[in-house]
Order: C-alpha cells, then structure tokens, then sequence
C-alpha cells in the first residue's frame, strides 16, 4: 500500500519570544492512518497541533495538504480546507440541542426567499444528522437533546461526529478520552476506528498509553521541540514508548527505524 | 439503534425550560384571578385595553433585552434609548406643524427619523461594546447617562406638545374594539422576534454567542458583527417603543422612558431568560411582561399606594434571578 501523505508539515519551527517550542518537525500522515502523538507536559504537542489546525502561526517551514502548499492564517482556513479539530474542552454550546452544535456555523438554509432571510432548513439537518449517527453507531435518547442533557461520553461522541462530518482531510483529537470513564473511552476509540474506516487520517493525542497501543497505526513522540521516535506500534511496546517520552531513549538510536517507518 | 426524534422537545426549549414557562404562566393567571376578585374592574375590556396597551413598551423593550440577554450580554441604554427616539421623533412632528407640512409627510418622517435614531445609538453601543471591548454593562450604563442628557438638551427640557392631531387619532386607535395600535404593532413585532430566534440562522447564533462564545467563534461564526447587529435591533426596538408612546400620548416628553429598562429586564428574568445568556424564550418574556403589566395595573385598581409598584419589581428581579441561579446549578 503505497500511497501519498495527505498531510505533512517540514521543518516547522516556532518560537515564542527567545524560546523555540517547536526546532523544525516533519510529520507526515497518510490516508485512514491512525497517528498517536507522544510526548510530555512541554514537550510541544499542543502548540504542533495549534499550528495544524491554523490556532497560530509558525516561523519556518511548510504545511503541505494533498502535496500542495498550504497557508492558513486561522482556525476557520484550516476547517475550510478539511482539517477539523476536537478540542479537549469540546467546544460544543450546551444549551443549544445535538444537530445545532453539528451544524454551527454551516447552518442548511431554507431553499427559496425564505433561505435568503435566513430560515433554516431544521428537517434537512436532522436527517443528516440521523443518517450520520446511524453510520457511527452513536446512540442518543434524542437527537433534540440538549447537550446539557448528555453524558460526558455522549458530548465527545457529538463533537466527534461533528469533526467527522466535516473534516474530509484530516482530524486532530486532543485528548478525546481524557475526561471519560473506561467504557465511555471504548465508545470514542470505536468512534475513532469508524472514521479509519472512511479513510479519513486522525491525529489522536492521550497520556493513556494502553489507548495509544489499542487504536494507532504509527506513533510520533515528541520531546523538547523535537521528533525523538516516528514508530509503527507493532514494532514497539509501552517501555520503548516511555523511554522516548522520558528522554531516557535518545532519538539517534531510531534514525534507522525512523527512516524505514517514513518509506512506508 | 436510534431513538426517533421527540417532536415536543423544541430546540432550546427543553422539559425545564418548559415547566418553568408553564410555572410563570401559572402565576399570570392566580394573579388575574386575585385581582379580579379584590376588583371586579379588572376583568372588563376596558381594563383589558388598557392593561395591554400599557404592557407594550415594556414588552417591546423586554424582547430588546431578551435578544441581549440571550448572549449574555445586558442593554442598561434601552429606557433611555427610548426617550431620546420618542423626543426626536416629537421634534420632527413638531417641526412639520411649524412648516405648514402635512401629516401624511411629517409622520412617515418622525417615524423614520425615531427609528434611525434608536438604531444609531445602539449601534454605537455594538461598536463600543465590541471593538472597544467595554463590558455591556458599562457600555450601556454610559449609553443610559449619554441618551438621557441628549434628550433633555434637545428638548431644552420641556414636552413637546404641538403635534398634528391625526397622530393621536392613529395612536389610540382601537381595532375592532379590543386591540389598540399599539397592540397590534407588537404583536407583529413578538411574532417576527420569535421566528427569528427559532427558524433562522441568526437566532441560532444569538443564542450560540450567549451559551458558548468561544465555540462560537470556533464555528466560524463572526461574534463580533453579530454582536453589533444584536445591539442595533435592541436601539431599533426602543425606538419603535418611543415612537408608539409618543403616538399614544400626542406629547414628547423628555422622561419618557426613564427607568423603564428595570422593568424590561424584570420582565425578561420573570420570563425565565438566564443571564448567563443561551437560554430563553419569546413566549416567557411575554408572560413576563404581563405579569409586570398585570402587577401594576392590578396594583392600582387594587387601591395600592402606587409607590409599593417598584417596591414589589425590585423584588420580584431578585426572586427570578435566585430561581434561575437554581436551575443553573441543577444543569
């Protein structure tokens, strides 16, 4: 299975003031691959994934998307071109109902006169939405529940399904599991391999090491600003993993696997 | 498997919000019913007449503030707002009865010259509040000072008296005998306000910006600019309150308006909009403002001091807003 990246990013570097958070990553992702990215508190992932997703901008380097250049100066460029992000706070409004917080900001309008006042098209975007929570197995009492009404579980799979539904290069997903019980996390990752299942590439970020293991295709660790380790998980094991976050495993060890890893 | 859509459940409409409309509509009409026994005045349609027509202002000035308040944010401005529109419209009407101009030229005028004012004002409180990142509450609060001052200097601080005749003959105007002009116009004016908060896209966002600003710009939507429209149409509200009760009176008074917006905002929080914006409905804040309309009204034919009025609004806001805390919690 060769084929091209549908992401990658060369060589950012960002700095903040006279300190470098991000000293020139390469990362690459290729369709319905599942990529874990590793690293400790300040190891760089988060602001990685702010310059992904188009949060802020970076010093150096390039963003490629379907091998083209690309440039986005906000949140809203990247989703246009299909990257869609899941933040760990999700994002979502609660007191507005499930297909509002799905269609905000892309409302359907009415066709006609009544579209160009601004009607919206309620019946339309509930039909999308049933049909799309069908096809994820996401299980609601109602699709005019409030969010405020959900379970925690249930408000990830939302904002999940919302990502999905949009985002036709690429999904992030900070720490999607972070606030969840054990079988509402099963649900997310299941979540997860369904959207594998439509080719889509996903970015999932986690500290749960055994949910890393279970769900990603590659894993990516990051320490210091830096790439340390770019491994296919089942060539590795939690200790290596750890290692590498730790710092206790240099990334000069990897080079050769790295390589082979890249090659695909 | 998936549940089928629950038709009663309407969008930001939930079971609690529900119950809590049904609660405020429970105590409209106890109070109807007290009043009507203590004072069997209060059921004739005389009173009806006067009880509705006196509940316009406030409810037009209660659906400004819903609109506000629905993205958490407040328009302190709206009473005072109200005067200045109502006095320049006054002017204008005075103006054409000094130039010998017809009526049917002058009040199209006045109208119009009201509602640019109103619309004017609250669009500097959208650019205040937005591109100067002043609070609402501050921004407003000034609005309030700024308003009031203007109407009385463009006033010279008397009531502006010589207006056409024909302008009272439309402003009291009673349709079939039940439904004053100023009724209807609000009427019409609830009707649009509550399509627009629940069929369009515009609606959605207010209440979108007001449950969640940060996943709101997240979305893609323009806060800012919709924050500014937001504010304009509270200016434009005001405006057509003053325009309506300077038709009703026939006279422009510089205290129009004056302390009315506490009233307004009563009436919002009574109708069970939360002040933490994102939650709320038309049809509570006109439950709300009938139960002010009825409270004073009632209050009156009851032989009440008409100064426990205020007395008792004070304490009602105070009352709405511990309860609407509770549902908070309970969320």
């Amino acid at each position: 299975m060769k084929s091209n990246p549908v992401f990658e990013a060369r060589g950012i570097v960002k700095h903040f003031g006279r300190i470098q958070a991000l000293k020139g990553i390469d990362f690459s992702i290729y369709p319905g691959e599942v990529v874990g990215l590793l690293g400790d508190n300040g190891a760089g992932k988060s602001t990685l994934i702010k310059v992904f997703s188009g949060a802020i901008p970076f010093d150096e380097g390039e963003i490629l998307l379907d091998g083209k250049p690309v440039k986005f100066s906000s949140p809203l460029d990247a989703r246009n071109a299909g990257i869609e992000t899941v933040y760990q706070d999700l994002a979502l409004a609660t007191d507005l109902d499930i297909e509002s917080n799905l269609f905000l900001g892309r409302e359907i309008l009415k066709p006609g006169l009544l579209g160009k006042l601004g009607f919206l098209d309620k019946k339309a975007m509930y039909r999308q939405v049933e049909e799309l929570f069908k096809k994820l197995n996401i299980r609601v009492q109602s699709l005019k529940s409030e969010v405020s009404e959900l379970s925690g579980g249930q408000r990830q799979a939302v904002a999940v399904a919302r990502a999905v539904s949009w985002g036709t290069k690429l999904v992030i997903m900070d720490e999607p599991t972070a606030a969840l019980g054990v079988e509402q996390s099963a649900m997310v990752l299941d979540l997860i391999r369904q959207v594998r299942h439509k080719n889509i590439p996903v970015i999932f970020i986690s500290h749960t090491l055994p949910f890393v293991f279970d769900i990603c295709d590659r894993i990516v660790i990051l320490r210091l600003g830096e790439v340390v380790a770019n491994l296919a998980t089942k060539d590795t094991n939690v200790n290596e993993v750890v290692q590498y976050i730790t710092g206790s495993k240099k990334a000069s060890e990897n080079i050769v696997r790295l390589q082979q890893v890249q090659e695909h | 498997m998936l549940a089928k859509p629950n038709q009663a459940a309407i969008r930001g409409n939930g079971i609690v919000q529900k119950m809590g409309d049904l609660w405020i509509l429970a105590v409209l009409l106890v109070m109807i019913a007290v009043f009507s026994i203590i004072n069997p005045v209060f059921l004739t349609v005389d009173n009806w007449i006067n009880t509705t027509t006196f509940m316009t202002d406030n409810l037009l000035l209660a659906l400004a503030e819903t609109i506000v308040i629905l993205t958490a944010g407040i328009d302190l401005s709206v009473g005072a707002n109200m005067g200045l529109s109502s006095i320049v419209c006054a002017l204008i009407l005075e103006y054409g009865m000094e130039t010998g101009m017809s009526p049917a030229l002058s009040i199209p005028l006045s109208i119009i010259g009201g509602l640019l004012t109103g619309s004017v004002v609250g669009l500097i409180n959208g650019w205040v509040i937005t591109k100067g990142r002043i609070s609402p509450f501050i921004a407003t609060l000034g609005m309030l000072g700024v308003c009031t001052g203007l109407t009385f200097i463009v006033s010279n601080g008397t009531s502006i008296t010589n207006l056409p005749p024909e302008v009272g003959e439309i402003g009291n105007y009673v349709i079939g005998g039940v439904i004053s002009f100023s009724v209807l116009i609000t009427l019409i004016v609830t009707i649009c306000i509550y399509l627009m908060l629940n069929q369009t896209r515009f609606g959605r966002h207010t209440y979108a910006i007001g449950s969640n600003m940060e996943s709101a710009k997240r979305a893609g939507i323009n806060v800012d600019k919709h924050l500014t429209k937001v504010y304009t149409l509270s200016g434009f509200l005001a405006a057509l309150a003053g325009i309506i009760v300077t038709m009703r009176f026939v006279n422009g008074s510089p205290l129009t308006g004056s302390h009315t917006e506490l009233n307004a905002i009563a009436a919002v929080v009574i109708g069970g909009t939360s002040l933490f914006g994102g939650r709320g409905t038309v049809g509570g804040t006109v439950i709300g403002s009938g139960i002010i309309a009825v409270l004073l009204t009632g209050l009156v034919l009851a032989h009440v001091q008409v100064y426990w009025q205020i007395v008792a609004i004070g304490a009602i806001i105070v009352l709405a807003v511990y309860m609407d805390q509770l549902r908070n919690k309970n969320k």
